[in-house]
């Protein structure tokens, strides 16, 4: 082993004990024979989807367990010993001084009620690495140095009372004054918009470089983890599938699984032009919720049957909130939505059966989505009944199709959602929604929370069944990638606004507008050495304006 | 603190507003009483003319209306009228009975308050282990058990066994304050294993919720001690549920202490309302009802204005 080495960890096993419902407690294995080592000063990749028990290993590195999860083999050395023998009395002189932690959501993981600042010097004070006067010193510069404004006295403020990207440095400056050999970066930018993402993004990719401090960095986007690290571990099912550096894993991965992750998003369509007599037509909708402020200005948009019409935004640009509109849950306070010929009234209550039947909707969080306590055929089997009057076996042969269309055995049909992975239960919304028979379908956000191999299987199967039954969908995402594989037609929303609208070809072509131009400059590209490209082009424009 | 003030000035305006319909029922309740004042004060042998003259004497024969708005503004004068029964001045006799009310009240809850949440921290600390579930059982039998139960055996432990303190509350107006201290332990004690469990299993559970968050586990990977993890990052956060079971506690403390006042024979006020509610004595009545009235209103306006002041955001607004 060579001397620099910082953190080495050996076979390591973690185990949990779940509660599946309708079966005995037991304990399954989470992390399952992983070894790997870290160099003072460099930068490790954990990459990965939901499940492949990254965030169990960054966290491992701490000796911390979420919930029930426990080490119950190998070891864990850093700086030479292993911190898993120090009892947690041990653990807690390691925990905040050797190594810190940034968390996925700042937002969440800033303790509500206590200043940034108190809690930024928290760890250094509590491990006596500072005086409370060295500490606040310290966190001014790093906050200059994240690039947060006004550092000397942002500190002061409360954590509601400063942004989600600003929130992120901060957390960054908290694990970065206790002056720690190591940091645990989980997901530090999932929660981000794209364009807030690239800045915090490079942000602490300088922080690492100026202070010199080795980083585990945890993510499940590939094109991320390509801009930060030196060397990049692909994990699956807790299990190690590749290591290598982070040139050789993005250019010339060796295992199929990291190909595929590599090639994620290749899906493509030919795009359709828009007919002359559109099923949807959207004219001139203002909304408000209640208040002076207008969350929706004067949006119009069409939309053709049997095509998709991509509404891409940034958190707050308005864009669920046409849904709302378009659905008839927020009437707007101006204009009108024509569908199929017709005007629908603007309020939901006002709307007839077959308003309702044939404008369908599809929800991000398909967890909370479902009624927890019926089965797939209940689910499924509601609008059946609902609108068709279907029962019984009829119903059931219907639900036993509807789960084929959705490429789901009918095995599937006396599941509870608690049983379904996170795919499946988007499949099964997907079924509910064209068991309605409906012209439109509203996706909102319907993989953002999903892997991004099974967002692609959400997105084929979306294509196929847009083929088959003619329906359209207003597609609401954030994601450009997205974007690009699946819409006819797009419209960029900022702050309650279209600020570009047209055909595919010609809205992701150049020239293009100041927003819409950072928004596609923003989406992290798999390549290495695209981060410095993007914000030096970003400079270049500031300096040139 | 325009928001922190808006809020605080709405929940006062709604606390008097609030006071005033209880006044209404209060008023209504007492007419709607049976018997007859002039009656039970005359007895049964009076003879109709004395019994109506009384009656004109009393205002009773006034309209219902009319009655209510002299005795609001009565009240509002700071005159609480006078006492069918003897005759005083209702606000003479009434504020030391209130005062040594609150005085009962205010000795348990420094004793039971600060008690309460520290076993409460220390069921968090311990939790599912034996201190945890100690206190739990102990708080837990306590409160199942009736109050003049618990007050017998303390006399018996401590008036008659050991002779440590009085067995009867006995307080007057020239006394000491430490005399009246001595006096009023047993009592105060019997009150605290009343409202103990309450207080203790809500701050347990309201820390037990905020130790779910994300930021706990922040403050656990900065290696923080289990004790600085739960006071400094949990217990801030679950200010608000805590602060309106005390509060409902103390309430109880002032409007429901007619057992151990019983028990002790100390001279408060339930006591002297349950007096005068056999005795038909109207106007003490109202008196009493709208002291508890206020009472409890305000003592759950301070529980909601606190919980106002301890949520930063209200306090320190974008």
């Amino acid at each position: 082993m060579a001397d620099d080495t910082l953190l080495d960890i050996r076979n390591l096993r973690i185990e949990a004990t779940v509660y599946p419902p309708g079966e005995d407690p037991h304990d399954i294995v989470i992390v399952d024979d992983v070894s790997l080592t870290l160099e003072k000063g460099k930068v490790l990749g954990l990459i990965g989807e939901s499940g492949a028990g990254k965030s169990t290993i960054g966290l491992s590195a701490m000796g911390y367990g979420r919930g029930g999860v426990r080490i119950t083999g190998g070891e864990v050395v850093l700086n030479g010993r292993d911190i898993l023998q120090g009892g947690i009395r041990g653990l807690r002189k390691v925990r905040g001084k050797e190594v810190c932690y940034v968390a996925q959501s700042a937002a969440a993981a800033f303790n509500p009620a206590h200043k940034l600042m108190d809690q930024v010097v928290e760890a250094a004070i509590e491990h006596g690495s500072a005086t409370r006067t060295e500490a606040r010193e310290r966190a001014v510069t790093l906050f200059g140095k994240l690039g947060l404004p006004d550092p000397d006295h942002i500190g002061q403020r409360y954590p509601h009372q400063v942004s989600g990207g600003q929130l992120q440095r901060v957390m960054t400056a908290m694990a970065l004054c206790s002056q720690p050999d190591l940091i645990v970066f989980d997901e530090p930018t999932t929660a981000l918009d794209v364009t807030t993402q690239i800045d915090v993004l490079a942000a602490i990719k300088e922080a690492i470089r100026d202070t010199g401090v080795a980083a585990l960095y945890i993510t499940h986007d590939l094109a991320v983890v390509a801009q930060v690290s030196d060397h990049i571990m692909v994990l699956r099912n807790g299990k190690k599938v590749e290591y290598g550096t982070a040139k050789q894993i993005i250019e010339a991965p060796k295992e199929e699984y990291t190909r595929e992750l590599v090639s994620v998003r290749s899906i493509g369509h030919d795009e359709k032009t828009a007919d002359k007599s559109p099923l949807l037509s959207v004219r001139n909708v203002t909304a408000s919720y209640g208040g002076s402020v207008k969350v929706l200005k004067n949006v119009s948009v069409e939309l053709s049957l049997g095509q998709t019409l991509a509404i891409v935004g940034e958190s707050g640009s308005g864009k669920s909130t046409l849904a709302r509109a378009i659905t008839g849950l927020l009437p707007p306070s101006e204009g009108e939505i024509v569908f199929d010929g017709r005007t629908l009234p603007p309020r939901l209550d006002q709307r007839s059966k077959d308003d309702l039947r044939e404008l369908q909707m599809i929800y991000q969080m398909a967890d909370v989505a479902m009624n927890p306590r019926q089965t797939v055929r209940t689910i499924i089997g509601r609008p059946l009944e609902f609108y068709f009057g279907l029962r019984g076996a009829e119903r059931d042969r219907r639900v036993d199709e509807l789960l084929e269309e959705i490429e789901m055995g009918n095995g599937f049909a006396d599941r509870y959602p608690a049983e379904l992975s996170g795919g499946q239960k988007q499949r099964v919304c997907i079924a509910r929604a064209l068991a309605a028979k409906p012209k439109l379908i509203i996706c909102d956000e319907v993989t953002s929370a999903l892997d991004p191999l099974v967002a692609d299987g959400i997105l084929k199967l979306l294509l196929n069944l847009q083929k088959r039954e003619n329906v359209a969908y207003l597609f609401i995402t954030h994601d450009l990638a997205t974007v690009k594989a699946i819409a006819d037609s797009i419209a960029v929303m900022f702050q309650g606004e279209v600020v570009r609208y047209g055909q595919k070809s010609d809205v992701l072509a150049p020239p293009f507008d100041d927003y819409t131009d950072l928004l596609l400059s923003s989406v992290p590209e798999m390549q290495i050495g695209w981060l410095e490209k993007a914000i030096a082009g970003r400079k270049m424009e500031s300096a040139g304006n | 603190m325009g928001i922190v003030t808006r809020l605080v000035a709405q929940r006062l305006a709604l606390g008097l507003l609030l006071l005033l319909a209880v006044s209404v029922l209060i008023f209504i309740g007492t007419q709607i009483l049976p018997g007859d004042v002039a009656q039970s004060i005359l007895g049964q042998s009076a003879t109709p003319q004395a019994l109506a003259n009384l009656r004109r004497d009393l205002g009773l024969n006034e309209p219902a209306i009319t009655r209510y708005f002299s005795w609001l503004g009565g009240v509002l004068t700071g005159d609480l009228g006078t006492s069918l029964t003897s005759g005083g001045n209702i606000l003479s006799e009434i504020s030391t009975r209130l005062a040594n009310t609150l005085f009962l009240a205010a000795v348990a809850a420094v004793i039971a308050v600060p008690l309460a949440i520290f076993l409460g921290l220390l069921a968090v600390r311990y939790r599912e282990r034996w201190p945890d579930k100690l206190i739990s059982a102990v708080t837990l039998s306590t409160i199942s058990l009736p109050e003049f139960f618990i007050g017998y055996v303390l006399i018996l432990l401590f008036a008659v066994q050991r002779q440590w303190f009085p067995s009867v509350a006995t307080v007057y107006p020239s006394m000491s304050f430490l005399a009246r201290l001595d006096a009023v332990i047993l009592p105060a004690l019997t009150l605290t294993m009343v409202i103990l469990a309450h207080m203790m299993r809500m701050t347990r559970a309201a820390i037990l919720n905020v130790m779910q968050s994300a930021y706990v586990e922040t403050a656990e990977l900065k290696g923080l001690s289990t004790f600085q993890v739960i006071w400094k990052h949990a217990f801030p956060n679950s200010i608000a549920p805590i602060v309106n079971v005390v509060m409902l506690n103390l309430a109880y403390l002032v409007v429901g202490v007619v057992v151990v006042e019983v028990v002790f024979v100390y001279p408060g006020m339930g006591q002297y309302l349950v007096d005068h509610v056999s005795k038909r004595d109207v106007p003490v009545v109202q008196a009493c009802g709208l002291i508890f009235a206020a009472v409890y209103i305000g003592l759950n306006m301070i529980a909601d204005i606190v919980a106002i002041l301890a949520n930063p955001r209200l306090r320190h607004p974008k």
